[in-house]
């Protein structure tokens, strides 16, 4: 039987196992909308602005390990969903957006919703197809997903002009793709692995570093197990929280501009690092001239050109990361060397004089609601166990400091891109994919005005989210630098002139609490997890106006020139 | 110092502007281009000329492979290679500079492939530098158009780029 190119389309999404289309109709997409209309697979889930379909698609996709699946129209539904697709790309996020474009005979034409939406997202993705031929349909989406899912995974945008979702052709979905210019290497080179092994079991002072990679990767039940076997510290990139469990002792904390101070100083001091899925992003590094100057560095990660692109490593093993820590697990084992379990005691105590600096520390004192301790208080009372999502700044920083993530997935913030207005529709995705789990979406009043609008969607599909607006009437961030760097010139950092929030997600239908004291805070949060369990919670939470994110490693410093408060 | 990639890719399009794209996002230096279908109709063969560091040349070679439509490469560079370019120069040709252009093109063991009353369009086929110093050969005489076609290369012996 023939279909046309959007019952194909709706019936690829079906086979590839797409619960949910985060999406928003348009001209170019009619026929899909119309096809999604008689089915009921496939739930389209109607966002009010595109860039919140690609974060919510990415929060899902973050919090399952599924690929995420948008759909956006032409021209602008695409330029809309940019910002959500190289947010997705820069921490590599398996996603699938498809674009609708003009009829093929227009493409080129300037016609009404045209924009080359292959050339604009061409540097935000993985790969890229548009599909000119209906005959190619099938075959490209289920490429599609395998590019997007396999390897390091990222985005792939495939562009759909309206004719070829509006022509017949005869459907069958390929069971098996393989791709002649694409084969991601899963196995780490035995050779490499014996030398790895070797070097890890010489150390005196080694660090497991590890990133985002162990967890997209599904590695961390390895991770615990290498990490165990060795005893050896373990730190986590902003990225790589929950990879670890925070609370094991063996967890020094996240490294990096806003990490602990034991972290840093034991980077900086090491003597073996062993890097794995982690890519040496200027956040973490520092000042690369001072970045562990007595270090032989071990470097695992599936994308080759992750390797040695910043920092020169004296191992590279190119691999699955799952894969190549069970490999280096049966390497251990098998060795002859052992663990210098003196040297390692001795390092453990050097570690635990910087832990006793206790760099997280902060004051309490005071009739302001401090930052700290409200996300302190959402970690106690959901048991460590929520999924925390985040926007970016000091929130997020603070979130992903004072929030102690044991297990992985909980985590969804935009590490790499650092976009605002990312936390709201990316915990839509996180809730839908987990329902009747407690989501927390951590952000401040100048991020979660740049994607409001999405409260409209929460009440649609009742989801009950917990949104923790961290009030401090500054872009905190912006404001911290500007106090440090810029002589406390203020420069458009000031944003006091604040809709009533309280009134405003009544509006949109959800409770509001207002909180301004710090004895008020129980009392609210209890509300929002206990008694409004069920429904969206905004907390507007009235914080400390010039409370700065520390210990912080100030641009152009090494890590062991933190400065602690 | 200057590298010869040979890249094999899909013929498909697009395939060429992921790779210029990849070269500008990232600041590389592209020195030069060539791009054409091979025997087989649905791959590419690239040739593109670069320079930096070792460094920068490994994240290049790295960055050019993860790139989904590129098959294989290589950097020929390496290994013994042979590299050409081809030179379409259209100079003045009166008087003495007449006999000059045609006794220099004999030397370069070029061709004139076009004539007018005062102009000869010469042929050259060779190594970059071969057409640099026939360029400069040609100091004392107008040059009216200078057309170069970019390096391509290929290994030496029996080593083949192919799938």
């Amino acid at each position: 039987m023939e279909l046309t190119g959007a019952e194909i389309l709706v019936q690829c999404l079906k086979e590839e196992g797409v619960e949910y289309l985060f999406g928003y109709p348009g001209g170019a997409v009619l026929h899909i909308y119309d096809a999604l209309y008689k089915q009921e697979d496939v739930k389209h889930i109607l966002v009010r602005h595109e860039q919140a379909a690609t974060h919510a698609a990415d929060g899902y996709a973050r919090s399952t390990g599924k690929p995420g699946a948008v759909l956006v129209t032409s021209g602008p539904g695409a330029t809309n969903a940019v910002t959500g697709i190289a947010t997705a790309y820069m921490d590599s996020i398996p996603m699938v957006v498809i674009t609708g474009q003009v009829p093929t005979s227009l493409i080129g034409n300037d016609a009404f919703q045209e924009c080359d939406s292959i050339g604009i997202t061409r540097p935000i993705v993985k790969h890229n197809f548009l599909v000119k031929d209906i005959n190619e349909l099938a075959t490209t989406l289920k490429k599609a997903f395998y590019v997007a899912t396999t390897g390091r995974p990222g985005p792939v945008v495939v562009d759909v002009p309206k004719d070829v979702t509006g022509a017949k052709a005869k459907f069958s979905y390929p069971k098996d793709i393989s791709m002649r210019s694409y084969n991601p290497s899963s196995k780490g080179h035995v050779g490499q692995i014996k030398k790895a092994v070797e070097l890890i079991l010489s150390a005196k002072k080694p660090v497991i570093y590890t990133g985002g990679g162990v967890i997209l990767g599904e590695g961390c039940q390895q991770l615990v197990e290498f990490s165990q076997k060795l005893g050896y510290p373990v730190t986590n990139t902003l990225m790589g929280l929950g990879a670890y469990p925070a609370t094991d002792k063996q967890f020094v904390g996240m490294l990096g501009m806003h990490g602990t101070y034991e972290a840093n100083m034991a980077m900086h001091h090491c003597d073996v690092l062993i890097a794995i899925g982690a890519r040496f992003d200027d956040r973490v590094t520092g000042n690369l001239e001072k970045f562990c100057p007595d270090a032989q560095i071990v470097h695992v990660d599936v994308d080759p050109a992750s390797i040695a692109k910043t920092v020169k490593v004296d191992v590279p093993i190119v691999g699955e990361v799952a894969e190549v820590l069970e490999a280096l697990i049966k390497q251990i084992d098998v060795s002859e060397s052992k663990v210098d379990t003196s040297a390692i005691d001795t390092w453990w105590q050097q570690i635990d004089v910087w832990r006793a600096q206790d760099c997280l520390k902060f004051d309490t004192e005071g009739d302001k609601i401090k930052p700290q301790s409200a996300i302190k208080k959402v970690y106690e009372l959901t048991n460590g166990d929520a999924y925390v999502t985040s926007d970016v700044g000091q929130h997020q920083m603070w979130a992903a400091q004072y929030y102690k993530f044991d297990k992985p997935r909980r985590w969804i913030n935009s590490g790499g891109l650092g976009t605002m207005g990312f936390g709201l529709p990316a915990a839509m995705g996180v809730q839908l994919a987990h329902q009747g789990e407690t989501v927390v979406c951590i952000t401040g009043e100048s991020s979660i005005q740049m994607c409001i609008q999405e409260l409209a969607t929460c009440l649609q599909y009742g989801l009950p989210i917990k949104i923790l607006n961290l009030n401090n009437g500054f872009m905190g961030m912006v404001r911290q630098w500007q106090e440090f760097f810029y002589d406390k010139r203020y420069s458009q950092s000031v944003m006091n002139v604040l809709p009533d929030f309280v009134a405003l997600v009544e509006a949109y239908g959800h409770v509001g609490i207002r909180v301004e004291k710090p004895e008020d805070l129980d009392a609210a949060l209890d509300a929002a997890f206990n008694k409004h369990k069920d429904r969206l919670v905004f907390l507007d939470v009235i914080t400390d106006p010039e409370e700065n994110v520390y210990p912080m490693v100030p641009a152009g410093a090494g890590l062991n020139e933190m400065v602690l408060v | 110092m200057q590298h010869i990639v040979s890249i094999l890719m899909e013929n498909e399009s697009g395939a060429l502007s992921r790779v210029a794209g990849l070269f500008s996002a990232r600041g590389y230096n592209i020195e030069s281009l060539t791009v054409a279908p091979t025997d087989d109709s649905s791959l590419s063969r690239m040739t593109l000329v670069t320079s930096g560091t070792d460094d920068i040349v490994e994240q290049i070679l790295k960055q050019l492979n993860k790139l989904v439509d590129v098959i294989k490469l290589v950097d020929l560079t390496e290994s013994p290679h042979i590299e050409r370019e081809m030179m379409l120069v259209k100079v003045e040709a009166v008087g003495e500079s007449r006999s000059e252009v045609k006794r220099l093109v004999d030397i370069f063991r070029g061709n004139i492939i076009d004539v007018t009353d005062t102009t000869y369009t010469v042929e050259l086929t060779g190594p970059g530098e071969r057409l640099d110093a026939f360029l400069q050969s040609l100091s004392s005489i107008s040059i009216h158009e200078v057309v170069r076609s970019g390096s391509m290369g290929i290994s030496r012996g029996e080593k083949v780029l192919g799938l």
